[in-house]
């Protein structure tokens, strides 16, 4: 394999809570390659949710380096990681966190509405997205007119719209049933298939067993990284 | 995201709110209102005030004397004096003015009675719609012969008067020689409620020297040159500053137009403070929108949205509110300020300087007192954001 698509050198994220110290991310390093579906998983408290937004360039470590794509994110300021979120990363949200007065279209439309995306082209590049997650013929309802499972792939289209390098989701189908669940992981799992990175933070071991590769957490600290089988051995 | 765009959003958000933007927009549309309304009104006022005294005839001075046994004007140096300076003024009129009872058949009415001269008609630029005005020979002779005004006529005669008729003024017997045109409306106190007789007769009647005269100049530009001339003229006869008075209808007009300014900034300086009333509601409201709409803020920011993409975007919203309630109330304030001239009988339109000042003044509102909310939004962490509901 090349150059990994995500580096993360001996990252520390420290927040101080009055006098005492929390260390989140207590010396995490980690390298993911292009084409890879990983698994971050990890009790609450775990600081899966802290390297998450590292990962997702939300928030920047306390100390050491982050290598997205070949960058260094990790002293960027608000402004200059927005644009990489908006160029880089594709999000999927438990909550989808569509926006509610906005059409199907109009959210998927979003992040290339940020990038200066021209009008027709984000109108022809939306719909390939949402014909691809198989929700074409909604485009036109507004959010609350779906059932979770649409709004899911709808927040999935979104993700994959800009055509960015990482897919990150943040427990994707915590909010589904588990035939919603099935779904979604497959179209994850096709996602990744077809050459996408996907990285996959939940708290639950059987969804991260969807993943090829599994990174567990424990107290900030990296506790497990291997292939999935001998995540299950190590388990049982 | 350009501008178009970000103007499309505020437009959903505005529509998505109904009721509350159109609160908002109230104190908007009440502050422009009212802001055009009463600065459209005061116009309208100062130009009634304005063209009335400009029918008084701007060019007109007037002289009052105080006359001491051994200091005093007379008449005759007074026209000679006009007839020296003819390059300025245009004429003069002595003036004696008292009020006494008229007389016809059984009908009786008081009212003011000017003693004047033969030019006092062409001065004061009125026409006669019968008859003659008092002449020269007239004045030479105390002729007892009246012009009277068409107020007089409906008043005395119940609408009709003949050239010949007789009336009593103050008991003595009096020939009608000429009717006054009609000028405004036949009102009581108007032009048109009048009565001219020479003024030799009038000083008979009255039993007093002639005290007051009124001069005319050639134009409005020679008024000043005009009253300097009197000035000393009165001075050397009189020696006393105080025995004399001119007054010039530039002068009473300048002080009136000051006034009415005066009274129209502070009338507009009150009306202005609800604007800022107004500022005050939109920056409440997008600041409860702002914490409303965190979770959205937080959304679009982890999808990419730069500082400056949701300051725009909250600014935007503020400033359309803002302008539409402007634009409404421009609108209402034009109805309100021609309605209301109309109902007082005034010329009164809003002026263009209102107009750009309430569309400035509410725009700048809109951003001004949109920038704080907004700004705060634009701020907001991504991850915090993200995570309320």
């Amino acid at each position: 394999m090349n150059e990994p698509l995500i580096n993360l050198i001996d990252i520390y994220k420290i927040y101080r809570m009055g006098s005492t110290e929390v260390r989140a991310n207590d010396g995490i390093s980690l390298k993911i390659y292009p084409g890879e579906f990983v698994a971050i998983v990890g009790k609450s408290g775990s600081g899966k949710s802290t390297i998450m937004n590292i990962i997702g360039a939300l928030d920047v470590p306390t100390e050491g380096q982050y290598i997205l794509n070949g960058e260094d994110v990790s002293t960027l300021k608000g402004d200059e990681l927005a644009e990489i979120r908006n160029k880089t990363i594709g999000f999927i949200f438990q909550q989808y966190n569509l926006l509610a007065r906005q059409t199907l279209l109009e959210n998927v439309e979003l992040p290339l509405l940020y990038a200066g995306v021209s009008r027709r082209k984000r109108k022809e590049l939306a719909m390939a997205a949402l014909d691809r997650v198989g929700i074409k013929d909604k485009y036109k309802n507004f959010p609350n007119q779906l059932s979770g499972g649409q709004q899911q792939r709808g927040s999935i289209a979104r993700a994959l719209v800009g055509n960015p390098s990482l897919i990150l989701a943040d427990e994707p189908t915590g909010a589904l049933d588990s035939k919603t669940s099935r779904e979604v992981l497959d179209f994850l799992q096709q996602l990744n298939e077809e050459g996408n990175t996907i990285v996959l933070i939940t708290h639950d071991h059987s969804i991260a067993e969807e993943a090829n590769r599994v990174v567990s957490l424990k107290d900030g600290k990296v506790d497990f990284d291997g292939g999935v089988e001998e995540y299950r051995r190590n388990r049982t | 995201m350009n501008l178009f765009q970000t103007f499309k959003l505020a437009i959903k958000s505005i529509v998505g709110n109904k009721l509350r933007s159109f609160l908002t927009m109230l104190g908007m549309i009440i502050g422009v209102t009212s802001v055009i309304t009463l600065i459209g009104l005061m116009n309208g006022v100062t130009n009634y005030v304005l063209s009335t005294f400009s029918d008084m005839g701007t060019n007109m001075l007037t002289v009052s004397v105080t006359n001491t046994d051994t200091r005093f004007v007379k008449v005759d140096d007074v026209y000679d004096f006009v007839k020296k300076y003819s390059n300025v003024f245009e004429g003069v009129s002595p003036s004696v003015v008292s009020n006494y009872t008229l007389k016809y058949g059984t009908n009786s009415m008081s009212t003011t009675v000017t003693g004047v001269g033969e030019d006092y008609a062409d001065l004061n630029d009125f026409k006669l719609s019968s008859g003659r005005f008092i002449d020269y020979a007239d004045i030479k002779n105390r002729y007892k012969g009246c012009v009277i005004g068409t107020y007089i006529v409906d008043e005395l005669f119940d609408g009709i008067a003949r050239v010949g008729d007789t009336i009593r003024i103050n008991g003595e017997v009096y020939t009608v020689i000429g009717i006054k045109e009609e000028e405004a409306d036949s009102e009581e106190n108007s032009a048109d409620d009048c009565v001219y007789i020479p003024y030799s007769s009038a000083v008979r009647m009255a039993g007093t020297a002639i005290s007051s005269y009124s001069f005319a100049a050639v134009s409005d530009d020679k008024v000043d040159t005009c009253k300097t001339l009197l000035d000393n003229y009165l001075y050397n006869i009189m020696k006393d500053e105080d025995l004399y008075k001119i007054s010039t209808m530039a002068e009473l007009l300048e002080k009136v137009t000051e006034m009415t300014n005066m009274m129209g900034s502070i009338l507009g300086g009150i009306a202005g403070i609800s604007l800022l009333v107004a500022g005050i509601g939109i920056m409440n409201i997008m600041l409860v929108s702002v914490v409303e709409r965190t979770k959205e803020i937080g959304i679009r920011k982890s999808l990419g949205a730069k500082r400056k993409d949701i300051l725009l975007q909250f600014v935007i919203e503020a400033a359309t509110i803002s302008i539409l309630g402007g634009t409404i109330g421009i609108i209402l304030g034009w109805a309100a300020t021609t309605n209301i001239g109309n109902a007082f009988g005034l010329d009164a339109y809003p002026t263009v300087n209102s107009i750009l000042l309430a569309f400035g003044v509410s725009a700048g509102i809109g951003v001004g007192f949109g920038f704080m909310p907004a700004n705060k939004a634009a701020k907001l962490n991504p991850i915090d954001a993200l995570r309320t509901e």
